[in-house]
């Protein structure tokens, strides 16, 4: 077994289950043989210093990877027990299942409506205006950011500050109703006020979605998710529950990176 | 223990860590000294522990404020985590052991007679009371757990001479009722004794958390 898993680690009912899955990208090992079962009751987070991995293996979670020509997975990744990766499944379904939001704030060039409306409308959500309207509405409230743009609804998307705009990102993200929330760096542009409402955010959505974090801020681990996972050198080295994982790892190459000593 | 990639942290925890064992430094001294005092009525000696007690209150503020300092501008995490907040514990505690030699050392004067017979069962009493001190600092600079244990059972011997030298003092109240007023002196100091073992065993915990994430197992306390 190359994870040190905690013992004292529950199997709740896991959305996600990834088994034995490693990354190539050509002849290169990026992901050696990760297991891990995401559940939808906590937030997952993966640590790791850069080009640890943690980002590659977040992005197999919905198929991130195939964008990329030399990239081959191997092993299994089941969504509700479905593999992913059989060659039926439909990317784009799978992909408002298991939503992304990444580093930079990536708003369309469009309206703040039409960002959250896009998705909806090319998956059929809405039956007719008012139904997309309430989806609109539904997604921003949830992503804290009503308030703030409800008056302003037509203006473009990218007018909005980075803090809005990685809201309006997440806002997207659920519009499509997804089960599965994986989020690359999502603070790493944003400034402290702008990074605490995110996390707020994460906290609220929490136990509606799965969500899973990748994170280089290891404060920001500690605050917002209740599972952590330190990878290294393409491996998942110790998984267990964020308390135990900050304040006693049980690996030396955890305990060196959480405090400092190495990476 | 590998170094820090920010090296101003390893400085502040060697500083903490320094800070610490000057404190146990000089409270294992001043128990020494508070029962040289008490031996040969030393009021001269017994001044020097009260003066010096002022000094381990001093450090035990310094340790708090830099314990914060590190808390708050290094982040610590894990074991460096767990030793800072056992550092600000044990310099508490530590600080407590320098208020019982104090309280040895100001009963001096209250103690009439030199000669007096249940003064010679203190000294191997408080010889292992302080070598408890001494292997619990020595513990905590090794980060050594298993040391750590060896002192918490150590503790039961201070017990035994506690209970020990109760039973002999009352004996010799009854028998000697003009000396009460020093023999009562006396069990104020074997009591302080007995809380100087008891407050090294929860150092020896904090030192065993500190090194390990887990307080030593039940059957050891």
């Amino acid at each position: 077994m190359v994870t040190l898993v905690h013992p004292n680690l529950e199997t709740p009912n896991a959305k996600m289950q990834a088994r034995g899955v490693s990354v190539y990208y050509g002849e290169k090992l990026a992901i050696d043989d990760v297991s891990i079962d995401i559940p939808t009751e906590y937030v997952t987070a993966f640590i790791g210093p850069s080009g640890c991995g943690k980002s590659t293996f977040l992005r197999t979670l919905n198929r991130m990877n195939d964008t990329i020509p030399s990239a081959r997975v191997e092993g299994e990744i089941l969504l509700d027990g479905d593999d992913i990766y059989r060659s039926k499944m439909d990317v784009v379904q799978l992909r408002a299942r298991v939503g992304m939001v990444f580093q930079k704030p990536n708003p369309f060039p469009k309206s703040i409506f039409e960002n959250i409306a896009y998705g909806p409308r090319i998956h059929g959500l809405a039956a007719n205006k008012s139904e997309l309207d309430e989806i609109v509405e539904r997604s921003l409230q949830r992503a804290g950011l009503w308030n703030e743009v409800k008056d302003r609804l037509a203006d473009s998307g990218t007018a909005l500050s980075g803090g809005q705009q990685q809201r309006l990102c997440i806002a997207r993200a659920i519009a499509v109703d997804p089960e599965v929330i994986l989020m690359d760096e999502p603070c790493s542009a944003l400034d402290p006020i702008a990074t605490a409402k995110i996390e707020e955010l994460i906290d609220e959505l929490s136990g509606r979605y799965a969500i899973v974090i990748v994170t280089h801020s290891m404060q920001q681990a500690a605050r917002v998710s209740q599972r952590t996972a330190f990878f290294h050198l393409g491996k998942m080295v110790e998984y267990g529950r964020t308390s135990d994982i900050f304040t006693n790892p049980l690996e030396e190459r955890t305990k060196d990176y959480i405090t400092g000593r190495y990476g | 223990m590998t170094e820090h990639t920010v090296k101003a942290f390893d400085e502040d925890i060697t500083r903490l860590r320094g800070l610490i064992a000057e404190m146990g430094g000089l409270a294992e001294v001043s128990i020494q000294e508070a029962l040289e005092a008490l031996l040969k009525g030393d009021r001269e000696l017994a001044g020097a522990v009260v003066a010096r007690d002022k000094k381990i209150d001093a450090l035990e503020s310094e340790v708090d404020k830099l314990a914060v300092r590190i808390i708050a501008l290094r982040a610590p995490m894990a074991d460096d985590l767990r030793e800072v907040i056992a550092a600000m514990k044990i310099a508490g505690v530590v600080e407590r052991i320098g208020d019982y030699s104090k309280n040895i050392a100001k009963r001096v004067d209250a103690i009439e007679e030199r000669k007096f017979e249940p003064l010679t069962l203190l000294p191997a009493m408080a010889d292992i009371a302080s070598e408890m001190v001494h292997d619990v600092l020595t513990a905590y600079a090794a980060r050594d757990p298993v040391l750590a244990r060896e002192v918490i059972a150590t503790d039961n011997k201070v017990d035994a001479f506690y209970n020990s030298i109760f039973r002999n003092v009352v004996s010799f109240m009854v028998e000697n009722p003009a000396t009460i007023s020093s023999a009562a002196q006396l069990l104020f100091i074997a009591r302080n004794i007995e809380r100087i073992g008891d407050h090294a065993t929860n150092v020896a915990e904090m030192v065993h958390f500190a090194a390990t994430g887990t307080y030593p197992p039940e059957e050891d306390r």
